[in-house]
């Protein structure tokens, strides 16, 4: 078998790209990157890329899913084509609808869903680029996304996973550990309470080899749970401000377009109709 | 007209946090806000003793609730509110209205200032006519009844209609009304802010051109400290390049 062939760790305990068996792989984190969405975030996880847009509470469509009591939690994870060295074929598989649903079930124990009765809370996970555990990262980015929306939660998820590589557990595989390892264990873990709110696993551990990974991801989480939170507080920073400031003492007028919040108007002016039909095929209209 | 003209509604949220001079404390959720001595208020929730925050946003404590003020977030009906509404159904006996949040309301025809017949519901409001309206009841599955009986309310004709972030309406407004006046003040226009996010202004072209912009400011720059003077500053700037 190839497993036998590939060393994943040498004997100073060095992994491919450098890393130690406990280290994770560099994470940054945006919120508030799209304008349309009520809430967003962007991630780098190592290679990964990937980008979350929550909108919401509205309405559910189709209307048979419906709760009269609480919202429901609609997450949609899905790979772009190109995201993947071949091309991913676009649309549903098996496995995206699978981590679609277990990323919503950890989400509706965190949201406090019985404050939006009748409604949906859509949350979109799109991954750019994938080099293995997207569903953590996705999980991860999405919930700083619905936090970033305004939607009254528990507390902020993160999520990571561990793995069995040359007989040895270490902490957030890439893609050719995930690939040639013997096994896979993504969590979703609130330091606070300490709860897990997803586990799954792939290949086989002893207890003692899912015990040692366990206590790793917890660590690893705290570790996550900082960076989700810095990237919020890093929207409303007082660099942010400034920023903010400046930009708006340097703006003028001339230089700035019709409304692009415009979203209707009744009884237009005949001189000003034109530019206001402009405006709307310039993608000024929302829902 | 001119008389009609008003601040519709005064939330002063942000505003008394302001008063305070002290700096504004971003909170996230899960953050623990409280252990005991205080009750647990807006945005927040309760876990034994303990209070926690259940928004990002921004923490304030009156009169022995502690409150954390959302940054964002969709508007999610109030009785009493005064929201601006679409109409984007009609049926025999009412009309349904898109006040901008996750549930549509009925306006009933006896909720109207005028003597509707049955059937004959479009003769008054149609597709797309926007009214402001009062939000009359929202019962526990958010079930919500609008009325246009009462002061000010009233069909909103010609103008245009712009939308911000919910959360950020009282910032539009500021404390007593001091921010919109402030705005109708330079730019001659008239106005009426929803607690829905829907803003109705009415005036010259520029006028809404310049009052547009400035909303637009308050909503990217809700969280800034200092931001009436800030929206002053610009008004007269914009309106001085104007007249040269």
């Amino acid at each position: 078998m190839m497993t036998d062939e590939i060393q994943l760790i040498d004997e100073s305990g060095i992994r491919l790209d450098g890393r130690r068996a406990d280290e994770l792989r560099p994470i940054k984190i945006e919120a508030g990157v799209l304008k349309n969405a009520d809430g967003s975030a962007y991630i780098e996880w190592g290679k990964n890329k990937i980008l979350a847009a929550v909108y919401g509470p509205r309405e559910v469509h189709p209307r048979h899913l419906m709760n009269p009591s609480r919202a429901i939690v609609q997450c949609k994870y899905n790979m772009a084509a190109f995201s993947v060295g071949d091309r991913k074929r676009p649309g549903y598989d098996r496995r995206s609808v699978e981590i679609s649903k277990v990323i919503s079930d950890a989400m509706e124990h965190v949201v406090f869903t019985e404050r939006f009765p009748r409604t949906t809370i859509d949350v979109f996970i799109e991954v750019i680029q994938a080099n293995a555990g997207t569903r953590c990262a996705g999980l991860t980015v999405a919930s700083v996304a619905l936090a970033d929306a305004g939607i009254p939660m528990r507390d902020l998820v993160p999520s990571c996973a561990a793995g069995k590589i040359d007989n040895q557990v270490v902490l957030d595989l890439f893609k050719d550990e995930d690939n040639y390892g013997e096994a896979d264990l993504p969590i979703a873990y609130v330091p606070r309470t300490g709860k897990i709110l997803l586990l799954q696993m792939d290949g086989h551990m002893t207890y003692d080899e899912f015990d040692k990974a366990l206590d790793m991801l917890v660590s690893a989480c705290e570790e996550i749970y900082t960076i989700q939170r810095d990237a919020l507080r890093r929207k409303y920073s007082e660099d942010a401000s400034e920023k903010l400031l400046a930009e708006i003492q340097n703006s003028n007028l001339a230089s700035i377009e019709q409304p692009s919040i415009l979203e209707g108007s009744t009884d237009i002016p005949p001189e000003d109709s034109t530019i206001i039909t402009d405006n709307r095929k310039g993608g000024g209209f929302n829902d | 007209m001119e008389n009609t003209e008003e601040k519709v509604n005064d939330d002063n949220d942000f505003s008394e946090e302001q008063q305070e001079g002290k700096p504004r404390e971003i909170v996230l959720p899960g953050d623990l806000l409280d252990e005991g001595t205080l009750k647990s208020g807006m945005g927040t929730y309760r876990e034994g003793k303990k209070i926690f925050s259940a928004h990002v946003g921004i923490k304030s404590v009156r009169s022995n609730y502690i409150n954390v003020i959302s940054l964002s977030g969709r508007y999610i009906p109030k009785s009493g509110d005064t929201v601006i509404g679409v109409v984007i159904d009609l049926t025999p006996t009412s009309w349904i209205l898109d006040i901008n949040s996750p549930y549509s309301s009925p306006l009933h025809s006896s909720e109207v200032p005028w003597k509707i017949d049955f059937g004959e519901t479009s003769r008054y409001l149609d597709i797309g006519d926007v009214v402001l309206t009062r939000v009359l009841s929202v019962d526990e599955i958010k079930r919500i009844q609008v009325t246009m009986r009462g002061p000010g309310l009233r069909k909103l004709n010609g103008g245009q209609l712009i939308k911000i972030s919910a959360s950020k309406v009282p910032r539009v407004i500021g404390k007593n009304g001091s921010m919109i006046s402030l705005i109708k003040k330079y730019t001659n226009c008239h106005m009426f802010v929803g607690q829905n996010g829907r803003i109705w202004i009415e005036g010259t072209f520029d006028d809404i051109k310049l009052a547009t912009k400035a909303i637009d400011i308050i909503e990217q720059a809700a969280h800034v400290s200092g931001l009436t003077s800030l929206t002053e500053e610009f008004l007269k700037n914009q309106k001085g390049m104007n007249n040269l």
